[in-house]
């Protein structure tokens, strides 16, 4: 431990951490820009600065190392004005049009002129003439609200190796985009969303499909029906003042029956039918001698960043549709006939963390005959703002359960949401599909946690199966390059697009809050701990649609409606 | 460029390091004229760099163009001595015309633009270089005039 002195007063600092770091540590707030928690600071925004004794100009506090004796000011009226006339340079060229940005309330830039104490405009520049990019499905970018902090294009690299973005051109003319400047749809892009997350403006935002939901709930003839993601249950109470990690699926249920669907499943159902049906791959793979590892494949941007950096291992991608689109097909397909319903007169909805499963929800590769398994895709912040919309207040609306066909779920099938979830409820059931016995303990605990890379050794029967769980892209490349060099010999291999898996997802609350993200964890954890069926083989609603529907997993109808093959993409700047 | 032209510049960098994108970018559009994506990508490939951090870098200098010049490639200079003489109303004339900004190769594949600094022939402000040909003093009308002679020219020949 050192001494330093901050404005005026003693405090202990870590030797090698920021001044950042240890002011954050005391409660002194300084106010940050380009940095990010966990990434590598580029002292490019300026915004943190402070003034150090012995030194001429302010200091980025974000990224200068602290040393014994210093002494900082963090709120002389020098560091007040810099950090005033920063924001002021910001807003020179600034669109200002907040009444109408996704962003409003919850703008980053908004904060930063509030506590600046920006009063009018200082500096008027040209504004900058960048049309938005509506290329994608899942992604729309302004370039007008960039403030080139340059924290999407970190995260898109560090986080997730894929670079879609970066800085383009240089001075005035900079701006944040992707190859050629072309449409995202075209670059290798794959939608995850984390640059949403991060970005302080509305500068990347989803895009949204409130206005086709609300439509289709405002047409009589519409039966209107929608599917809710396991990790969203554990999230949206944050946003509505309830302590986090509390699972509010029962009043999500009931919020949901009250904005105007008619019927609300769970996504959790069809986590436990994948479960089946890629248990019965992997068996089937590992006693047939078939192509291993084997990858799940329920994460959308996962799939298609195999296509482009790894098509030659398409053969190891289960075959199995994720959870969201099983879901959907057993909806346009199974529900609309035992209810009578014209599949046309079905408008499907589901309710994701994640961006991609716009992009997902939109693949030839899903629907049939036609008719696409999903409908519309809301990220878990655009629920929130449906909610909003509705005037509807979270903490005093009675529960309610899910929807029959589909009504039951397992905890297996609800921890999907965290990183290592489908592994473990995966090997819960192949251990029983190969030994005819639950495992004695069904917790797997080596691939629990938010490492960004585990791997457990699982015994069944007489079989040692190695398995491997990797969240964020970054990851999922290096467990690939150890599979390619023979280094890794792997039986399954689980791969989250989004850091944590999807409680950490694109389509969740704007911010990187690690307290929250872990906090979900532990919501999806303590229902396992507590729920009576834990294994999907066990749920009820999935043992009656095999009777009544599918026959057993992986058969004639289950391959038809619930499964499918990935391409290798030409078409993409990488 | 062919893929294989694009690939014998590559191998005269059989090491992949960083430092040798922006000579091999040089030599690619010294052959070719401009970077395509394609050729962008290609060297993506063997330094191991995304295609946008290419692009990045690429357009950070200006001598870099990203579309296959047109048949006539004009080059409007934008040096003090044209300013004065008042190029910039010329160039504003010319990607009015030609419906194109600099860096840009019209359609049909007629024109391409291009803004240079200082072409070194200050006394003929304003200056306009069209295929490397030296066209001097010229004005609104005349530019017009220029164009529409290309035009029909570029037209007749196809
Ligand atoms: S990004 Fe923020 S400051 Fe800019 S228009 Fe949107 S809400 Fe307003
Ligand atoms: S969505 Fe993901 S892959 Fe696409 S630009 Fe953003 S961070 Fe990168
Ligand atoms: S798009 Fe957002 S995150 Fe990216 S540089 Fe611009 S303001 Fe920052
Ligand atoms: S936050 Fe420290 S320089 Fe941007």
């Amino acid at each position: 431990m050192i001494t330093i002195e901050v404005n005026d007063k003693k405090l202990e600092a870590k030797q090698g951490e920021t001044v950042l770091s240890a002011l954050k540590r005391a409660g002194i707030s300084v106010p940050t820009l380009c940095y990010l928690d966990g990434m590598t600071p580029t002292g490019a925004c300026r915004m943190c600065v402070v003034e150090i004794d012995g030194f001429a100009d302010l200091i980025p506090s974000c990224a200068f190392p602290v040393s014994d004796g210093m002494k900082i000011q963090t709120d002389s009226p020098r560091v007040l004005n810099a950090r005033k006339t920063i924001v002021e340079l910001l807003l020179a060229n600034h669109p200002d049009d907040c009444l109408y940005c996704p962003r409003n309330m919850n703008c980053e830039l908004q904060n930063l002129s509030e506590i600046a104490g920006v009063t009018d405009r200082k500096f008027l520049a040209k504004k900058s003439e960048h049309s938005l990019d509506f290329s994608s499905p899942s992604i729309i970018r302004d370039p007008e609200k960039c403030i080139l902090c340059g924290r999407c294009v970190r995260v898109c690299e560090e986080v997730q190796g894929v670079s879609a973005i970066d800085f383009i051109g240089r001075g005035s003319r900079a701006i944040v985009a992707t190859a050629f400047n072309e449409g995202i749809n075209v670059s290798n892009c794959i939608f995850c969303g984390q640059c949403i997350n991060v970005c302080p403006t509305g500068a990347l935002t989803e895009k949204s499909d409130i206005k086709n939901v609300l439509n289709a709930i405002n047409d009589p003839k519409k039966t209107v029906v929608c599917q809710i993601a396991p990790s969203v249950s554990v999230t949206v109470g944050e946003e509505f003042g309830i302590k986090l990690g509390e699972d509010v699926a029962g009043v999500m249920t009931s919020a949901l029956k009250q904005i105007g669907f008619d019927r609300v499943f769970e996504t959790s159902f069809s986590a436990d039918l994948t479960i089946m049906e890629e248990a019965a791959e992997l068996v089937s793979r590992i006693v047939n001698k078939g192509t291993l590892p084997m990858f799940t494949s329920c994460s959308p941007g996962w799939v298609k960043f195999i296509e482009q950096y790894y098509p030659q291992l398409l053969g190891n991608v289960s075959s199995c549709k994720s959870p969201q689109q099983m879901l959907g097909s057993l909806i346009k397909n199974y529900f609309t006939k035992s209810e009578g319903i014209d599949p046309k007169d079905i408008y499907s909805v589901s309710i994701m963390p994640c961006t991609a499963k716009k992009f997902e929800a939109g693949r030839g590769e899903m629907g049939l005959d036609g008719v696409d398994d999903i409908d519309a895709v809301l990220t878990t912040r655009e629920l929130v703002k449906l909610i909003k919309m509705k005037g509807l207040d979270l903490k005093s609306i009675n529960p309610m359960l899910p929807d029959d066909p589909f009504g039951d779920r397992s905890s297996a099938g609800k921890i999907f949401g965290v990183t290592g979830g489908v592994m473990e409820a995966a090997i819960r059931t192949a251990y029983n599909m190969i030994t005819g016995e639950d495992l004695k303990n069904l917790v797997i605990k080596e691939v629990r946690g938010l490492e960004g890379i585990k791997e457990a050794t699982v015994k069944i029967g007489d079989l040692e199966v190695n398995v491997a769980v990797a969240h964020g892209l970054g990851n999922a490349r290096k467990v690939m390059e150890s599979i390619i060099s023979g280094e890794k010999n792997y039986h399954f291999v689980e791969i989250m697009t989004c850091p944590n898996g999807c409680i950490g997802g694109g389509g969740q609350p704007i911010g990187l809050d690690l307290d929250a993200v872990r906090a979900r964890m532990q919501a999806l954890y303590r229902i396992d701990e507590k729920e009576a069926i834990r294994t999907s083989h066990d749920n009820p609603s999935i043992k009656r649609i095999y009777d009544e529907f599918l026959g057993k997993p992986n058969s004639e109808i289950s391959h038809k409606l619930l499964h499918t093959h990935y391409h290798k993409r030409e078409d993409i700047l990488v | 460029m062919s893929m294989t032209a694009i690939e014998q510049v590559i191998e005269k960098y059989p090491e992949a390091r960083r430092e040798y994108l922006i000579p091999l970018l040089q030599d690619i559009q010294s052959l070719e004229g401009y970077l395509s994506k394609e050729s962008v990508v290609k060297v993506g490939q063997h330094l191991k760099l995304p295609a946008s951090k290419i692009y990045g870098v690429a357009t950070f200098y200006n001598q870099f163009r990203f579309n296959a010049p047109g048949k006539y490639h004009i080059q409007v200079c934008r040096g003090t001595a044209c300013h004065v003489k008042g190029s910039s109303s010329l160039l504003d004339t010319v990607t009015r015309e030609l419906k194109i900004k600099p860096g840009q190769t019209t359609r049909d594949g007629l024109f391409s633009l291009e803004v240079v600094a200082c072409l070194g022939a200050c006394g003929l402000a304003p200056l306009v270089c069209i295929n490397g040909e030296f066209h001097a003093s010229v004005d609104n009308k005349k530019i017009k005039k220029i164009l529409k002679g290309l035009t029909t020219e570029g037209k007749k020949n196809e």
